[in-house]
């Protein structure tokens, strides 16, 4: 039981990064019919530069608040700088774009920041806390509220801010939203810097966990995508509650069957979850338009 | 169509005779034999990306995997290298077939994810069974020899890559102006109007993916005995954008273009030197410079103002171009297969 419930903290400890990543997928794909394949770099950002910075003496707030402006501007600067300027582009299109984009973000950080790993200290040391028979380290539960913390924000911004109302309405229709008034323009740009923040955010988080290096982006990305999926792409909740639900069949599988395989997982996972049921957990069945 | 086929293919062994011909240095030779193992993968990746336009960061996958394989059967059970590279590019044909089964059930973003996923699979998979794959250290493989005659100089590999590479281009070309080909053009410009005319097209997805496959196997594995060393990185996220990348900038769609793509991003490294960790950079813009200002690819662009040119006479032709945007249009239309 006990060996259980450590796994499964654990899982629910990656679980909430991945939600994270999802989350940050899903917001530029309601807004620009887009899977940002930079979206997992935004997250190596967050932890690479909290870990560059930090050992120049900077103070871990500092750190982690440049860490997180840094990356805003990095997806601000997608928006304006790439994906703008292809305008009315295909999908496949857009999709080789952030590809592109991903792979020019891993080259900067790799060129700055060394191509070690590197290590960011735990937010409040490493005493583990001991619940049921398992043990929880203090920067799992950093990782677990903090992600709760950022759900909570993100839902309150969609449902009760007239921005993010906007936001939403661009989502459904955006040429009808255009007519409305709404600063469609605008609003991608802060989709943009929206998701920047929330995996900047994930990336310092997850840092002291994983320990960070400059192509870690790839498969924090690849695993929050999934998570989206499994909930439904375009369903912020699904992306949560899909993610958390990667994470602990992840951890699961680490701990029952093949740590080195684990990372399989989610690769095994889309595939079934495309054949059985295409529109994810929570998603809306979508029909191919003509 | 047919005399056209048959210049395009005199021209392109009369070139690939004359290229030894302008060498007189081993490095260059090194970057050419290099440039034609690329070549043969990206003109396979084309067949997937270009003609069906399923986009695929995972074919890597299938280079490493033949690569292995053959080094594996060489050197473990001592089988000769004439031998061992068609069966390990038999075995990622048929590692394909069973992979694109449910994967080509995705489509778009799913699709591509699901490939990346493939690609860092088969990685973690090079460096975890470190008894058959000697892990993250790597793997030395057996020279190529072909019956007595070893494959040892620099002159013999060219033959053979050459060789391969005409064999390639050869067969891409007929797919192309075949009716599959037009049929996988359909399904990259409508999935829907392709089914309504009767195109069965999850089966042509799985065909040109499993081709794609097969073509990556084969440079794999000639490249695994060419280099006499493999690592797991022969499929990591780099090598795989890198793939990607020479169809988009030659030209989705062009055989030419996968191979002009070949020949600018396996020079590029040589040409940066030492500056070859600027290399992930430099491949990231001009992706991403291609997709916005050159969305057609280098071969087909070019393709386009010719043709322009050859259907308009005297000086209003351009504006006329100008004045009437379906012209493009149209030239697009009668371009046909390039």
């Amino acid at each position: 039981m006990s060996t259980f419930l450590q796994y499964l903290f654990s899982g629910l400890t990656v679980g909430s990064i991945y939600a994270l990543s999802g989350l940050g997928f899903t917001i530029v794909y309601n807004a620009r019919g887009v899977v940002n394949f930079a979206q997992g770099d935004f997250l190596m950002l967050g932890g690479m530069v909290t870990a560059t910075l930090v050992p120049l003496g900077w103070p871990l707030p500092a750190a982690i608040s440049v860490a997180i402006l840094i990356t805003v501007v990095c997806a601000a600067l997608l928006q304006r700088f790439a994906i703008a300027p292809a305008g009315k582009a295909d999908p496949v299109s857009l999709i080789i774009i952030t590809i592109g984009a991903s792979i020019f973000i891993q080259g900067i950080a790799q060129n700055v920041m060394g191509r070690n790993q590197h290590i960011v200290p735990s937010f409040s040391g490493d005493t583990p806390v001991h619940f049921l028979g398992a043990s929880l380290l203090p920067q799992s539960l950093w990782a677990m509220g903090g992600a709760a913390a950022l759900v909570a924000g993100i839902t309150w911004f969609f449902r009760g801010s007239l921005v993010g109302k906007g936001m939403q309405a661009m989502a459904i229709n955006a040429d009808a939203a255009r007519l409305m008034g709404i600063k469609t323009g605008s609003m991608l740009l802060l989709a943009f810097c929206l998701s920047g923040f929330i995996g900047a955010v994930a990336g310092v988080l997850a840092a002291p966990i994983t320990t960070t290096v400059y192509d870690i982006g790839l498969s924090l990305g690849l695993k929050g995508f999934v998570g989206a999926t499994l909930g439904g792409l375009g369903n912020g909740f699904g992306a949560v509650v899909g993610g958390l639900l990667l994470g602990i069949m992840e951890a699961m599988i680490a701990g029952y069957v093949s740590p080195a395989y684990k990372d399989a997982v989610p690769f095994v996972l889309i595939i079934v979850i495309m054949l059985v049921m295409p529109q994810g957990l929570f998603g809306s069945r979508l029909k191919d338009r003509v | 169509m047919r005399p056209h086929f048959l210049r395009d293919l005199l021209l392109t062994v009369a070139v690939l005779a004359a290229i030894p011909l302008l060498i007189s240095n081993s490095y260059i030779f090194d970057v050419v034999i290099r440039i034609g193992l690329a070549a043969v993968a990206v003109i396979g990746l084309n067949i997937l990306m270009g003609l069906a336009g399923q986009i695929s960061i995972g074919h890597a996958a299938f280079v490493a995997g033949a690569a292995y394989t053959s080094a594996i059967l060489t050197s473990v059970y001592h089988w000769p290298t004439i031998a061992a590279i068609p069966v390990s590019v038999a075995a990622m044909t048929v590692l394909a077939l069973l992979l694109a089964a449910p994967m080509l059930r995705l489509n778009g973003h799913a699709l591509t994810i699901a490939t990346l996923g493939l690609g860092l699979i088969v990685q973690i998979v090079l460096v975890n069974e470190v008894a058959w794959t000697g892990g993250p250290d790597g793997l030395a493989t057996a020279p190529l020899t072909i019956g007595s005659l070893a494959i040892n100089t620099d002159m013999r590999w060219y033959a053979v890559v050459a060789t391969v590479l005409l064999i390639a281009m050869t067969l891409s070309r007929n797919l192309d102006r075949s009716a599959a080909g037009r049929a996988l053009r359909t399904v990259r410009d409508s999935e829907i109007a392709a089914a309504a005319a009767g195109i069965d097209t999850y089966w042509l997805k799985v065909r040109a993916f499993v081709v794609a496959a097969a073509f990556a196997g084969i440079a794999g594995a000639l490249s695994g005995h060419y280099t006499g060393f493999i690592t797991p990185d022969m499929t990591s996220f780099l090598k795989n954008v890198e793939l990607a990348t020479m169809v988009v900038v030659g030209g989705r769609g062009s055989t030419l273009g996968a191979v002009l793509g070949a020949v600018l991003l396996t020079a590029l490294p040589e040409l940066l030197g030492g500056y070859a960790d600027y290399e992930m950079i430099a491949f990231g813009l001009i992706l991403m410079m291609t997709m916005i200002f050159l969305p057609n690819g280098i071969v087909p662009s070019i393709a386009t103002k010719l043709q322009a040119l050859k259907y308009t006479r005297g000086s209003d032709a351009k504006a006329n171009a100008a004045r009437n945007p379906q012209f493009d249009e149209a030239v697009r239309w009668t371009e046909g297969g390039q």
